[in-house]
């Protein structure tokens, strides 16, 4: 299974539909919980700020609670069925493998000075730490927001974290992490537009 | 951490219309979350979308009895850690907190039980008591420690013959707020009917003179003042609940 394989003549085949279906899923159920998650820790903030109302979902504190316990469904089933073919369907291996701190160095110097070609279909060593960081970073979203929504009935999982309190910011830090990856990831679409398309027709134009 | 609610400060009349107005919130900040919502489906409906966050609550609720562990016990803490001053919470400010004479004060039994006599703080005070450091964790977020003793409920329930198979504990307060409860959460070991607070009686800020304490729900789930409660099977709701908070919100 090669991550390019021939879809039409000069066309190459670089997203597969799963991988396609669950990304715009997961685009919008993680909107759906940032956007009513900053709502809610509106309400009891944990920093010296407070998000503003334009970029909350929810209208108040239960409109925020009942989407959050709402989406969280549609974010976690997408995410087994995204985590079960990244790792069962070997989607992880070929498009994030292999990683080295070398690489990502050698990558990102290459970045930096503009002489880092982007290849469609390939992802360079700093993209492939980047998914690997978002996606731990969405597991670490998960398991922190079931502690704080079971601190009893799933207190293992509270006390792995540190506490109820600790749990909180824990929760915090990770939905930074995410919003951090989705405002870089943004910027690259912007500056590299021919990324987009292949995201929803899953094929590209072949490049020589 | 602490944040007394600023809106209800000014007539009687105040406090309902703005559960009105929340009520009406709910849908219009549905509906304008909606918009901004990256989909290509019409979700510009607020009345369906209200519709679909309803049903998932009410999903929620069975999800969270799934899962709810009735031996499981919550966190206990030390004197040391109780959280000084443990913070005042409710829909109204403080100095709006009903003053009670606990001498003229009965609590009132009635739906599924046999035995419906009122009950004096005397006779209240007379039953086997429990005590509990716990944390009570707020739907805003923040949470503190505090200790909590009294009667625990479901040697209550069996003293005055309560229909143990029936779903639901409603309890009426003197603040015109209610709330109700699963029948395993109430007869969850650390659910009590709280007559003190840290070593002496419930001050009038932390709800004389009887409060529930239930450790395994949030603190809404906690009411203060208590006048009534009653076993039923129709869910009676609840002050938050009515008006959106999840039902169930266990911890």
């Amino acid at each position: 299974m090669a991550v390019q394989s021939i879809e039409r003549r000069g066309r190459s085949r670089l997203h597969p539909l799963i991988v396609r279906i669950t990304h715009w899923v997961n685009a919008y159920a993680m909107v759906c919980m940032i956007m009513s998650g900053w709502r809610i820790y509106d309400a009891s903030p944990l920093f010296p700020f407070t998000f503003p109302g334009w970029a909350t979902l929810g209208g108040w504190l239960g409109g925020a609670i009942a989407w959050h316990l709402a989406a969280m469904w549609l974010l976690v089933a997408n995410g087994m069925i995204y985590l079960a073919y990244g790792l069962i369907g070997g989607h992880f291996r070929r498009s994030f493998l292999p990683l080295s701190p070398a690489a990502v160095w050698r990558d990102l110097t290459a970045a930096l000075t503009f002489k880092l070609d982007h290849r469609l279909g390939h992802y360079n060593a700093v993209q492939r730490l980047l998914y690997v960081a978002v996606l731990l970073a969405g597991v670490l979203a998960v398991a922190s927001g079931l502690a704080l929504w079971k601190p009893v009935q799933l207190n293992f999982l509270s006390n792995l974290f540190g506490g109820y309190e600790i749990t909180r910011r824990v929760h915090f830090i990770a939905m930074s992490g995410i919003v951090g990856f989705v405002l870089v990831h943004l910027a690259l679409v912007l500056l590299v537009p021919r990324t987009l398309p292949p995201m929803i027709t899953g094929t590209a134009k072949d490049e020589h | 951490m602490f944040r007394q609610r600023k809106r209800v400060k000014l007539a009687e009349i105040e406090p309902d219309l703005i559960r009105l107005e929340r009520r009406l919130f709910l849908k219009n900040g549905l509906s304008l979350g909606a918009l901004t919502m990256l989909t290509g489906c019409d979700l510009t409906d607020g009345d369906a979308v209200d519709k679909v966050l309803w049903a998932l609550s009410r999903w929620n609720d069975k999800v969270q009895a799934a899962l709810f562990d009735p031996t499981k016990l919550a966190p206990v803490y030390t004197e040391a850690d109780i959280t000084k001053p443990f913070p005042f919470n409710a829909f109204y400010d403080v100095d709006d907190v009903p003053e009670i004479d606990g001498n003229d004060w009965k609590l009132e039994v009635s739906g599924l039980v046999e035995d419906k006599s009122p009950w004096p703080l005397a006779r209240l005070r007379g039953l086997p008591q429990a005590s509990q450091i716990t944390r009570h964790i707020c739907i805003e977020g923040w949470s503190a420690i505090g200790q909590w003793s009294g009667v625990p409920f479901r040697a209550f329930l069996e003293q005055v013959g309560a229909d143990l198979k029936a779903k639901y504990v409603g309890f009426k307060c003197a603040d015109r707020y209610y709330s109700s409860l699963d029948m395993a959460t109430a007869l969850h070991p650390q659910t009590i009917l709280a007559l003190d607070y840290g070593k002496d009686p419930l001050p009038p800020e932390y709800g004389f003179p009887l409060k529930l304490r239930v450790p395994t729900k949030l603190g809404f789930k906690n009411p203060k003042h208590i006048g009534a409660l009653f076993v039923t099977n129709d869910n009676p709701g609840g002050y938050w609940e009515d008006q959106g908070y999840n039902w169930y919100s266990g911890s």
